[in-house]
């Protein structure tokens, strides 16, 4: 099975890797894992007072596909609002990356942690 | 007939591996194709499906994880194909700690850090294992099992992993 071009330009160069303070009230720390094949990954946005997301990274241990979904939700994510972010469907991210179906579950690991993440935000802020 | 059926074994967690290893190579005997050569063209056929399938049976049962993955989807839950995400926040964060840890001990080349982490992680799974047993005889644990089994997953991945950052530092 080969990678698309889109899959291996982000797995080469993965874009905003790393991580933030997830103790800063403006931080939302997503965590989710891929039981199928073992994967983990870890979405951090930075959240403006405005509800607007003004930075994001990732950290994700896992295959090619699931590096590239996670990279590209960095990109994806940064100027939208909190309710745009969670509108991103996992089909979007598999065709813009042409995951094959196999690898489809790397696209909903990505979308789940954009949502683990506002969900994040939301505790936080509800006390 | 399901591959403890064919093995001739009762459906559960606990078995002897020896006995399993002796039954699979009368089975492979019975069944390997060498013995139809001279058969009729049906039998050849039903000999390699039945060589086959005593192989899959093998490679499940003698697996743990896969033994109880397999158990579950005897009692109806189905792990195999499922694709929803795992999202136990203090789980995740000790699987990530893990591999960041992993990730150090590669870059700084500690074979002794390494085997010990090696060992920690096996301890974990054979803890774990411990409670899919227990879980697997007592009724109604089938989802609490399925939880244990999708965790002990990311653990078997980290071990490989380890297994292969160990092999490249003895190189």
């Amino acid at each position: 099975m080969a990678y698309s071009d889109k899959v291996i330009d982000h797995y080469e160069n993965p874009r905003n890797v790393g991580g933030f303070d997830k103790n800063d009230p403006s931080i939302a720390t997503g965590m989710v894992g891929a039981p199928a094949c073992g994967d983990v990954m870890k979405l951090q946005l930075k959240i403006g007072e405005n509800g607007i997301i003004e930075d994001a990274k990732f950290k994700t241990y896992g295959c090619g596909s699931a590096i590239a979904s996670s990279s590209l939700v960095t990109e994806w994510v940064k100027g939208k609002t909190i309710d745009e972010a969670v509108a991103i469907k996992n089909t979007d991210i598999a065709e813009e990356l042409a995951l094959p179906p196999v690898k489809i579950h790397c696209s909903i690991l990505a979308e789940d942690a954009i949502k683990a993440a506002v969900e994040d935000y939301k505790a936080k802020h509800s006390a | 007939m399901n591959h403890f059926e064919l093995f001739d074994l009762t459906p559960q967690f606990e078995l002897d591996l020896s006995q399993l290893a002796k039954t699979y190579q009368h089975l492979q005997q019975l069944t390997h194709p060498d013995k139809f050569a001279t058969a009729s063209e049906q039998q050849r056929l039903l000999a390699v499906q039945k060589n086959a399938q005593v192989n899959d049976a093998y490679q499940v049962l003698k697996s743990p994880l896969l033994r109880a993955e397999y158990l579950l989807e005897l009692r109806g839950v189905d792990l195999k194909h499922e694709t929803s995400t795992l999202q136990d926040g203090a789980f995740l964060m000790q699987q990530m700690e893990w591999r960041e840890q992993l990730e150090d001990i590669a870059a700084s080349k500690n074979i002794d850090a390494l085997e010990e982490m090696d060992d920690e992680i096996a301890t974990e799974i054979k803890q774990q294992l411990q409670r899919v047993h227990k879980g697997l005889e007592t009724e109604g644990q089938e989802l609490q099992v399925a939880d244990l089994i999708r965790k002990l997953k990311f653990l078997y991945k980290l071990r490989n992993e380890i297994a292969q950052i160990e092999e490249t530092l003895q190189d």
